[in-house]
């Protein structure tokens, strides 16, 4: 992972930026017509093009979706590296990812290629120069689908221009209480800015998370997307630290207290679902920003909230687990992870 | 009403097609219908179905403007701008030249806007560099013969003819 310099003041909203380039190689029709071998192809010329460009061999992973198990792909969902969609698509397909899990290449999405970047906290400026660098060097040994006019050719008219789809993951929990969310996802509808779910289209926000991003993808530079997408994450955050100071002070104790029950439901359960688990480090997490639960790190509770879901605790159990045993073993493992954090 | 197809389930859609003046109607059940139109009617998001009532796609479902126009296809990958209204997608990067008429208000609506402004591949921008190049020279050459001078006026036509050639062997687009 990076080297996070920033102050914890920066990353108590936002948890990570991720930046997406959409790229179809011209030489082939889009995936909506390819053909089976031809998809084939395609990942045999962008690995071929990566790991000439890289030093591919030791940064990045190659896993072909076809030849690993569906749990496998189900943790790289979790980890926010591939799509549901990519998951469960049925042309051959690939994901190439970086060692540190940054960057990922997505071969045989909806596009060709979907590139992207995540790093934490709030750097989409920095994920935008790993996207760029990466793209110049495919598209001269892959040559994009590129028109003076359209800018970057996609199989969606929604993603052609930049082709990039720049968001911001946020963690929203006094918007969120106070009902003013509504607000944020009426403003946001207005001025062309998706907000959605953890995971992507149709999710659900569980644990008070948002991601972001622009909606438009033509007609402005990346540079000017990026800017737009800091901006308005930037008066997000600052109306959601108003909020929560807000909160603190009109009921110290009510807000103290929803924090440590939370917490203690947390350290002792031994039956618990992702959802509530989701809701409850929502709490932690806030009462960790608020100077109120000490010993916790913000990274360590950034990182329960992938390790709590089901492919992830599975893989670490060493196999498929019925849901009653996952809610046990989610239950210890929170017991593990956050045993001693007192005031 | 039992549909017309299966004649197993009860028929809850009313499919209207017609193919070269030629117009069928069927009650079917959804799943018969799907089969049938390759219309989804899966709960996913469906850019076709939204876009429906945009400049270009005319007002009405989908369903009853078969055949009414003659079907262009594009004449790389054979879709047609039908196939696109009802997936959303497109087949290939010709397409988007083929259908650029029809497209352009579409992304006007998406995007509030219809030219790309953002990164240009490396290739891609030294023709553009050419392109500009040849315009100016062509407008100092026009200038040239309007003021009768004439080596000035070979001389511009020449390099004119250079640059065209290298911009040809260079990239093309």
């Amino acid at each position: 992972m990076m080297q996070d310099k920033n102050p914890v003041s920066i990353h108590d909203v936002a948890i990570s930026s991720r930046v997406r380039l959409a790229r179809n190689l011209e030489a082939y029709p889009f995936t909506t017509r390819m053909t089976g071998s031809q998809s084939s192809e395609i990942l045999q010329k962008v690995r071929n093009a990566l790991f000439s460009s890289v030093q591919a061999d030791t940064a990045f992973t190659y896993l072909e979706m076809n030849s690993i198990s569906p749990l496998d792909r189900q943790l790289l969902v979790e980890k926010h590296l591939i799509s549901p969609e990519f998951a469960n698509g049925e042309f051959s397909r690939a994901a190439i990812i970086s060692k540190d899990e940054k960057v990922c290449i997505m071969v045989n999405e909806e596009d060709h290629l979907r590139l992207q970047c995540i790093i934490p906290g709030m750097h989409l400026d920095e994920a935008w120069k790993v996207c760029n660098d990466l793209d110049t060097k495919l598209d001269e040994k892959l040559g994009f689908a590129f028109d003076k006019t359209y800018g970057y050719l996609t199989c969606c008219p929604t993603n052609i221009g930049t082709g990039i789809r720049a968001s911001v993951m946020l963690h929203l929990p006094a918007l969120s209480m106070t009902g003013y969310i509504k607000n944020v996802l009426e403003t946001c509808s207005k001025i062309g800015v998706a907000v959605r779910g953890a995971y992507g289209e149709n999710s659900e926000a569980s644990g008070n998370m948002f991601q972001i991003s622009n909606q438009a993808t033509l007609g402005q530079t990346e540079e000017e997307i990026i800017a737009g997408i800091n901006n308005i994450t930037t008066q997000i955050s600052e109306q959601e630290r108003v909020l929560r100071d807000e909160l603190y002070k009109q009921n110290p104790m009510r807000f103290e207290d929803r924090v440590f029950r939370s917490l203690g439901l947390l350290q002792n359960a031994r039956i618990i679902s992702s959802e509530e688990s989701l809701k409850l480090l929502s709490d932690v997490r806030l009462g960790a920003i608020m100077g109120l639960v000490q010993g916790i790190d913000l990274k360590k509770l950034n990182d329960l909230m992938i390790m709590i879901q089901p492919a992830y605790l599975q893989k670490v159990s060493g196999g498929q687990l019925r849901p009653e045993d996952r809610d046990q073993r989610r239950a210890e493992l929170l017991r593990r992870m956050l045993k001693g954090s007192l005031q | 009403m039992v549909c017309q197809k299966c004649h197993m389930r009860e028929a809850n859609v009313h499919y209207t097609q017609i193919i070269n003046g030629n117009k069928t109607e069927l009650y079917l059940c959804s799943q018969c219908a799907e089969e049938n139109s390759q219309i989804t009617f899966s709960p996913q998001i469906n850019l076709g179905k939204l876009l429906w009532g945009f400049p270009g796609f005319g007002s009405n479902t989908g369903f009853k403007e078969f055949g009414h126009h003659p079907v262009t296809r594009c004449d790389v990958c054979g879709m047609s701008f039908d196939d696109f209204r009802k997936s959303g997608k497109l087949g290939c990067a010709n397409c988007y030249r083929v259908f650029r008429d029809n497209l352009s208000p579409i992304l006007r609506r998406l995007h509030g806007n219809t030219e790309h402004t953002g990164k240009i591949p490396a290739k891609v921008s030294d023709t553009v560099k050419y392109t500009e190049e040849i315009e100016r020279l062509k407008a100092e050459l026009s200038a040239a013969v309007e003021s009768e001078q004439y080596e000035r006026a070979a001389e511009l036509r020449d390099r004119i003819r250079k640059l065209e050639n290298t911009g040809k062997n260079g990239g093309g687009e």
